[in-house]
C-alpha cells in the first residue's frame, strides 16, 4: 500500500497524456483533410516570424492593455509550468520537492519565489480579463457569434487558471518544510498566515489535497484544450510559422485554372485532341471551396488556432457597419464544420459519409461572403497570423466558378470585362478618349 | 489645355524604334470615369513637366482582372492577365507606373507567376522619386500650412505596405498632414474593394464610405487626399452625403499638379 500514491499518480499521468495524445492525433488527421499546399519555403523568415509574433507576442501588444495582461498570463503559464517537472518526478517516485536535493537552496528559493510572484500576477490578470468580458462587456466579446458555448468556454478557461494559481499558492503555503525554508515563499508566506492556527496534521492534508488537485487540474486543462478555443497556446506557433509571407494583397493564382487558360490560349493545341490520360487527375474536382475538405490544410490549421478574440471582427469594415460578415465567425464555422466532418469519419470507420451538409450555406451564408471588401483588416489584426480572407475568397470562387451564383451586378461587371475589357460597358476603342476631352 | 496633352502610345514608340522610360498603366477608372480622368490628366502633365518619356497602351489596354479575381472569377482574371502579359512582354515593358492601387497590386503581385515580371510603381512612389531626383520641384506652396488628411487605399497600404510615399508627398507640399483615427496599417476601407464598387452593399446599419468619411471629417481637414480612383469616388460620395462639399477629395497627383500650377 506504500506505493499507492505513486501508482495513482502514474495512472493519472498516463491517462492525462494518453487521452491528450489521442486527441492530438485526431487534430492532425482533421487538419490533413485539407488540400495539400507546399510551405517548405523561406524557412529562415518563418522561424523569425514565429520567434517574433508567436513567442515574442509582437502583434498582441498593438492593443496595449489586453497585450500586456496577455503577456503576463502567457509568461506565467510557460514559466510556472517548469515546476511541473518537479511535481511529476515527486509524484512518480514519492519524493518531496526533489529539486531541493539537486539545486542549492538559494536558487531553488529564487525559482519558486519567482513562480509565486508570477502566479499572483496571473491571478490578477485573469480577474481583469474576466471583468473585461463579463462586466465591462467589451463589444467584441458580445457579437452575435459569441453564443453560449464560446462565451462559456472563455470563462471556463479563466476559472481554470484562477483555480490552478490558487492551488499552487495554497500548496506552497501549507507546506511546513517549505515555509520553514524561508526562501522562495515570496507570496505564499502571506497566504500561510490564513492557515496559521491549523495543526500540522491538517496543514499536511490541505497541502496534499492542493498538490493533487493542482496536478490533476493541469492534466484536466491539458485535455480540455482540444475541445476549446484555448488550443491557440499550442497551435499559435505552427500557425504563425506557416502564415502567408507574400504581400497581403497577393491572392494565390489557381494552378488548375492556369493550365486550362494556357491550353485555351495556345494556338498549337489541337482542340479536337483526345485528353491526355493523366491530365484529368491534376484538375481538381471543384474550383474554390464549398466545404472544409476543399480548403488547404493551413486554412484548417487557422481554424483550430483561432482563439476567438475578435480583433479581426472589430476591425472589419463590413462588421463595423452592421453587415452579417464577421471574420471570426468564418473561422469558428470552419472549425465547427471540420469537427463535424471528423466525427462523421470516426463513426463511419474512417470514411466520410455524405451528411447532406457543407460549410457553405449550412454554416457560412452567401450574404456574409459577399459583404467582404477584401481589405485585409482582419488579416492585419490577427495576432497569430490567421487569414480569414483566403477562406472567403475560396468560397466566392466556388460560388462564381461552380455555381455561377454571383450577385447580378457582379455578373454584369464580369460580362463587361469579358466583352470590352473594362468593368463598365465602355468600348475598349474609347480608352484613350480622355486625352482629347 | 485639352489638345495640348501629348500622350504617346506604345505603338507610337515602337514605330519610332524607341522604348519609353515607363509605361503609364491608366486603368479602367482612369480611362472612363469622369472624376478619375482628371487624375489621369494631372499625372500626364506631371510626367510631361518632369520630362519623363512615358507611353500608354491606349486602346490596347484592358482590365487587369482585379475585380473579377476578388469576386471569385479566377478564370476571367487569368484570361485578362495572360492577354495583358502577352502584350506587355511583346512590348518588352520593364517599368510600369499606375495611379490605381488595384492595378498596381495585381500587376506587381499576381502577374509574375503567370509570366509577367515588371518593376511596378504606384504613382505616389514614382512622383516621390521624381521630386527626390529633382526632376520635379514644388514651387509656390499653395497648400502650405493647409490641413490635409490622407486616406490609405487598402490595396496600396495594408496590401503592399506603401504608407510613406503618399505622406512624403503631402510633406513636400508643406501642408499639415493630419492622421485619421484609423490610419496606415489600421486604415479603414472606403468600402469599394473586393468588387464591392460594382454592387450594392449587403444589409447593414451604415455604409462603409460614410463611416470612413466621418473619420476624415473628424480631422477638420480642408482636403481629403487619396491615391485611388475608387477611394476617391467613395469619399466624394461620402462628403456629399454629409453635405460637406467644401471639403475636397483630391488625388495626390492633382495636388502636386495644382502646386505646379499645371
Amino acid at each position: 500500500m506504500e506505493y499507492l500514491p505513486n501508482i495513482c499518480f502514474a495512472i493519472a499521468l498516463v491517462i492525462g497524456i494518453g487521452y491528450f495524445a489521442k486527441n492530438v492525433k485526431k487534430l492532425i488527421r482533421n487538419i490533413n483533410l485539407g488540400r495539400e499546399v507546399d510551405l517548405s519555403d523561406h524557412k529562415g523568415q518563418r522561424w523569425r516570424n514565429m520567434a517574433l509574433i508567436a513567442l515574442g507576442q509582437s502583434k498582441m501588444v498593438r492593443r496595449p492593455v489586453a497585450g500586456i495582461l496577455h503577456i503576463i498570463v502567457y509568461l506565467g503559464f510557460i514559466i510556472i509550468n517548469i515546476e511541473i517537472l518537479e511535481i511529476i518526478i515527486d509524484g512518480l517516485f514519492g519524493t518531496h520537492r526533489i529539486a531541493l536535493k539537486i539545486l542549492p537552496r538559494s536558487i531553488y528559493g529564487f525559482l519558486i519565489g519567482f513562480f509565486e510572484v508570477l502566479a499572483i500576477l496571473v491571478f490578477v490578470a485573469v480577474i481583469v480579463f474576466w471583468i473585461r468580458r463579463n462586466m465591462i462587456k467589451l463589444q467584441r466579446f458580445w457579437k452575435s457569434e459569441m453564443t453560449s458555448w464560446p462565451k462559456n468556454d472563455a470563462n471556463y478557461i479563466l476559472y481554470f487558471e484562477m483555480v490552478l494559481m490558487t492551488l499552487f499558492l495554497i500548496m506552497n503555503a501549507t507546506d511546513i518544510q517549505f515555509q520553514e525554508l524561508g526562501s522562495g515563499n515570496s507570496i505564499s508566506q502571506f497566504v500561510a498566515m490564513g492557515f496559521s492556527n491549523l495543526s500540522d496534521g491538517t496543514l499536511h492534508i490541505i497541502e496534499r489535497s492542493a498538490w493533487w488537485l493542482h496536478i490533476l487540474g493541469i492534466f484536466g486543462f491539458l485535455n480540455y484544450l482540444y475541445f476549446s478555443k484555448h488550443l491557440h497556446i499550442l497551435l499559435a506557433f505552427p500557425n504563425v510559422f506557416y502564415a502567408k509571407l507574400t504581400p497581403k494583397g497577393q491572392f494565390n493564382n489557381l494552378e488548375a485554372v492556369t493550365r486550362e487558360v494556357k491550353l485555351m490560349m495556345d494556338p498549337n493545341v489541337d482542340p479536337f485532341a483526345a485528353p491526355i490520360p493523366d491530365s484529368e487527375a491534376d484538375i481538381p474536382a471543384k474550383f474554390g471551396a464549398s466545404d472544409v475538405q476543399d480548403l488547404s490544410w493551413v486554412q484548417l490549421l487557422n481554424a483550430y488556432t483561432c482563439t476567438e478574440c475578435g480583433r479581426c471582427t472589430g476591425e472589419c469594415p463590413a462588421n463595423q457597419t452592421g453587415k452579417k460578415l464577421s471574420p471570426r465567425k468564418i473561422m469558428m464555422d470552419t472549425r465547427d464544420r471540420l469537427e463535424e466532418v471528423g466525427k462523421n469519419i470516426d463513426s463511419h470507420k474512417g470514411e466520410f459519409k455524405d451528411d447532406g451538409k457543407q460549410l457553405l450555406d449550412d454554416y457560412i451564408t452567401r450574404e456574409e461572403l459577399w459583404a467582404c471588401t477584401t481589405c485585409n483588416a482582419c488579416v492585419e489584426a490577427c495576432p497569430v497570423g490567421i487569414d480569414p480572407l483566403s477562406i472567403i475568397v475560396d468560397m466566392r470562387r466556388y460560388l462564381v466558378m461552380e455555381q455561377s451564383a454571383a450577385p447580378v451586378e457582379l455578373n454584369n461587371m464580369m460580362t463587361n470585362i469579358e466583352n470590352n475589357g473594362a468593368p463598365w460597358p465602355y468600348n475598349q476603342m474609347d480608352r484613350l478618349n480622355w486625352k482629347n476631352e | 489645355m485639352s489638345d495640348g496633352l501629348k500622350v504617346p502610345t506604345m505603338a507610337d514608340y515602337v514605330a519610332q524604334g524607341k522604348q519609353p522610360e515607363v509605361l503609364f498603366w491608366v486603368g479602367c477608372a482612369g480611362s472612363f470615369d469622369d472624376r478619375a480622368k482628371k487624375i489621369t490628366k494631372a499625372l500626364v502633365k506631371l510626367l510631361d513637366k518632369a520630362k519623363v518619356e512615358f507611353a500608354v497602351l491606349g486602346t490596347e489596354e484592358s482590365c487587369t482582372g482585379d475585380p473579377a479575381k476578388r469576386a471569385g472569377n479566377e478564370f476571367l482574371f487569368q484570361m485578362q492577365a495572360v492577354t495583358n502579359i502577352e502584350l506587355l512582354n511583346a512590348y518588352k515593358i520593364k517599368t510600369i507606373v499606375t495611379a490605381c492601387p488595384h492595378c498596381f497590386n495585381t500587376i506587381k503581385n499576381e502577374y509574375p507567376e503567370l509570366g509577367g515580371r515588371y518593376h511596378v510603381m504606384h504613382h505616389t512612389q514614382f512622383l516621390k522619386t521624381l521630386l527626390d531626383e529633382g526632376r520635379l520641384t514644388i514651387e509656390g506652396g499653395i497648400y502650405k500650412g493647409r490641413r490635409i488628411t490622407f486616406h490609405d487605399p487598402c490595396y496600396l497600404g495594408r496590401a503592399n505596405s506603401v504608407y510613406e510615399a503618399p505622406r512624403n508627398l503631402i510633406e513636400k507640399l508643406e501642408a499639415e498632414l493630419v492622421e485619421m483615427k484609423s490610419c496606415k496599417r489600421n486604415g479603414l476601407c472606403c468600402g469599394a474593394g473586393g468588387a464591392q464598387m460594382f454592387k450594392e452593399a449587403e444589409k447593414g446599419n451604415k455604409e462603409v464610405n460614410i463611416e470612413r468619411t466621418e473619420q476624415a471629417l473628424d480631422t477638420k481637414s480642408e482636403i481629403i487626399a487619396t491615391g485611388c480612383p475608387f477611394c476617391n469616388t467613395m469619399m466624394t460620395d461620402g462628403v456629399k452625403a454629409k453635405e460637406k462639399e467644401k471639403i475636397h477629395v483630391m488625388d495626390l497627383a492633382e495636388l502636386i499638379a495644382n502646386a505646379q500650377d499645371l
